[in-house]
């Protein structure tokens, strides 16, 4: 995983925690297993054999909310399904992030009416939106690697403001 | 109309002195709220309509009286007919008798009846709201229920939408 | 935002058995968020030990308010919200309108167009038990389904997005024909699978029609009989296991299905192997029908030249003042429907998809409402599931093939 180059014939890695730690948590990220709507079904694609997204180490969903540490709101949030959303949003163990995928959840999409929340954002913190009705799955792929450059870049300093 | 139809239209129209239209080779027939558990039961019974294919109402608001028809499309496996009742209802107390001894699969439809238009099911085994949250106040269905609408946000009302939304805290 | 509310079992005092009350048996809950559910539906069970006594589904976690959000556009513009009912038949939602606006409206379609529609609806069919297959299998624990399926299913979005740039929501079926007509590789496309999918079909029913392991789990599980089956509704595949032979393609047929020689298939079992029998037959009835209507593709225009519907095309609106007029008061304005009701209905892969249309003069429906089959095929599920143990609750909710956008609209 080009960690040969680094280590030189010492066997020593010099870095810092952060990029230690945030290395181990981008490359293991567990997504819960949860759909709503008609984008769970491209989520579904985005894992199965053609798009195949374990190549970024994301091909673990885990049912439990308590197990996962990325939240994946593939579809429309409606009035009904806000407060289960929110319940298990605060399931889930620190850090934890949240990509809004799809017109739906990002905006409301076509569905400007009573029943859907016009963005999942007035529910849970979102740290990604992807756009599209049905965002593809290189769409999709391309939010879960922007969450990856976004834990990345996370400071401890930050964490502790928090 | 259908010439295995006409008969059947007939034996409806003779026992409930139903008015009926046609549009498009289609019938629909006018029953009273009381009549029609009789009505659909002699027409499953009798004539073989044995399926309950769609229940739902429209609302004519601002019309009054009636101001809902809750229309029920049946259909006979048999036979190959199709056939619509509908039943109108008036604005003030919209109540119509459950048929869920008729079709069992009345008891989602008339809980939705109820959750989307408010009409109320008399004798409903389990009557709760069915798609809505139970808190909700009013029933979306019905012509003076708003849509919801939120605006658009552009540059210009950013700040104004952004004002009024609520944001999720961590 | 309003919380989750505490269940008493007094609000269910009515739907479960008396030991309940006692507190002999247990309730338990399942879902929203269930792998198995397909979707977010919520199931309240009653449990005697490992056996189900009851069982109250809760529906309305994704209700979208697309019928009201249709009332309030025009005929061409709502016909964007019937992708997203039933997401795994969009295709098919599509037909489902637009044969509707066209009875109410009295609008005739060329036949290049009603065989272009056969084709894809079809390959939709086999798209949407492809997904079924998949996630049934991921229910059952067999675990290498889904990929096979979802492989095919690439292939057959391929074909969707290369007639309309879509993968899923293509729109692409619209009120007197089609969008616009398909490109000159979408034949060379379709006769692709129609070579490999034959194969792929063997291929699954090795995998699990003769799986002892798959068999144990399906053979009279969930008997649905034919009494119970009409009284509740059902439709589509499942009443076909139950016996009846109720297939709208062959009974009623639109857009020119008579043309086309295909099997029903028929099983009286009515348990949850026979659903899945039946739907493994359709997939290959499907292809059948796919492969006859390619070979008789007619020549001719893709949409109704009546112009106070259909919008021109894009060449005449350069030339002509007319066709520019039309299309400007087409997409402002709309056309109008007349102050009527009617109600059409077609096969989509869950059973009856019907439109009830009421136009009320104007250019905005006064009320759509989508017989949708999964609401119906789910509300047998509590006569179905009692007496069996909670592992084949599983299996039974994977055999309705229930698609929550579609229940909850
Ligand atoms: S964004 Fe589009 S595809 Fe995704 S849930 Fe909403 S309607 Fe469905």
């Amino acid at each position: 995983m080009g960690i040969e180059q680094k280590l030189g014939n010492m066997g020593v890695v010099t870095t810092s925690l952060e990029t230690m730690v945030n290395w181990s948590r981008t490359n293991a990220m567990w997504p819960m297993l949860f759909g709503l709507a008609c984008c769970a079904i491209e989520m579904m694609s985005a894992q199965s054999s053609s798009y195949d997204m374990s190549r970024f180490g994301m091909e673990l969903m885990r049912a439990s909310p308590r197990q996962s540490d990325l939240m994946i709101v593939a579809g429309r949030v409606s009035k009904k399904m806000g407060p289960v959303l929110r319940r298990l949003y605060d399931q889930m163990p620190e850090p934890k992030w949240v990509i809004a995928m799809g017109d739906c959840a990002s905006c409301g999409g076509v569905f400007n009416n009573y029943a859907i929340y016009q963005g999942v954002d007035e529910v849970v913190p979102v740290d990604v939106f992807v756009a599209g009705c049905p965002p593809r799955p290189e769409a999709l792929i391309h939010g879960v690697l922007t969450i990856h450059e976004k834990v990345k870049g996370e400071k401890f300093s930050d964490l502790a403001v928090k | 109309m259908d010439k295995k139809l006409e008969p059947i239209v007939k034996a409806v129209q003779g026992k409930f002195s139903a008015k009926f239209e046609e549009f498009r080779n289609e019938v629909h027939m006018f029953v009273n709220p009381d009549q029609i558990v009789d009505a659909l039961t002699m027409l499953r019974d009798e004539h073989q309509f044995e399926l309950l294919s769609a229940l739902t109402a429209v609302d004519y608001y601002p019309q009054t009286s009636p101001r809902f028809y809750v229309i029920y499309q049946l259909t006979s496996l048999a036979q190959n007919l199709s056939l619509q009742l509908k039943v109108p209802v008036n604005g003030d107390k919209p109540k119509v008798p459950t048929v869920t001894r008729v079709y069992s699969v009345a008891n989602w439809r008339e809980r939705e009846l109820f959750d989307m238009f408010g009409i109320e099911v008399e004798g409903h085994p389990d009557p709760r709201r069915i798609l809505m949250p139970d808190d909700t106040e009013g029933h979306p269905l019905r012509r003076d229920f708003p849509l919801g609408y939120e605006e658009p946000q552009f540059t210009f009302n950013f700040d104004e939408i952004d004002l009024r939304k609520p944001y999720a805290k961590e | 935002m309003s919380q989750i509310e505490e269940v008493t079992i007094d609000q269910y005092k009515h739907l479960v058995s008396e030991r309940a009350l006692t507190g002999e048996t247990m309730l338990l809950n399942m879902g929203p968020q269930h792998p198995s559910t397909h979707g977010v539906l919520r199931l309240l069970l009653e449990l005697d030990g490992e056996i189900v006594v009851n069982c109250i589904p809760d529906i309305g976690f994704l209700h979208t308010g697309i019928e009201k959000n249709m009332e309030a556009k025009t005929y061409q513009k709502a016909e964007v919200m019937t992708d997203r009912l039933d997401y795994m038949n969009t295709m098919g939602n599509n037909l489902a309108y637009c044969m509707a606006v066209e009875k109410l409206v009295d609008l005739d379609v060329p036949a290049r167009a009603q065989a272009l529609r056969v084709i894809l609806v079809e390959l939709q069919r086999i798209a949407s038990h492809l997904v079924w297959l998949g996630t049934s299998g991921l229910d059952l624990a067999a675990m290498s389904m889904f990929l096979y399926c979802f492989r095919e299913r690439e292939q057959i979005l391929d074909i969707f997005e290369l007639v309309s740039g879509q993968r899923m929501m293509t729109t692409y079926i619209r009120p007197g024909g089609v969008w616009r007509d398909v490109p000159v590789e979408f034949e060379a496309a379709v006769r692709d699978f129609i070579k490999i999918f034959p194969k792929r079909i063997d291929e699954y029913e090795t995998l699990l029609t003769k799986n002892p392991l798959f068999i144990d789990r399906m053979v009279d599980i969930g008997y649905l009989s034919k009494e119970t089956a009409l009284s509740y509704g059902v439709t589509g595949p499942m009443l076909r296991a139950s016996g009846v032979d109720w297939d709208l393609r062959k009974i009623r047929p639109y857009c020119g299905y008579e043309q086309y020689d295909f099997n029903v298939p028929v099983l009286t079992e009515g348990d949850t192997y026979a659903r899945y029998l039946v739907r493994i037959q359709e997939l290959r009835e499907s292809l059948k029908i796919v492969e006859q209507a390619l070979n008789k593709l007619p020549l001719g225009p893709v949409r109704s030249d009546n112009r106070k519907f259909v919008p021109p095309p894009r060449s005449e609106i350069g030339t002509s003042m007319e066709a520019l007029i039309h299309h400007f008061k087409l997409w402002t304005e709309g056309f109008s429907a007349p102050d009527a009701s009617i109600y059409s209905a077609i096969e989509s892969p869950r059973g009856e998809l019907g439109v009830l249309f009421v136009g009320d003069g104007g250019p905005k429906p006064r009320r759509v409402h989508m017989r949708t089959p999964s609401f119906d095929n789910l509300s047998v599920i509590s006569e179905m599931v009692k007496g069996y143990l909670v592992a084949d609750l599983v299996a039974i909710l994977a055999s309705t093939d229930i698609v929550l956008g579609d229940i909850d609209r």
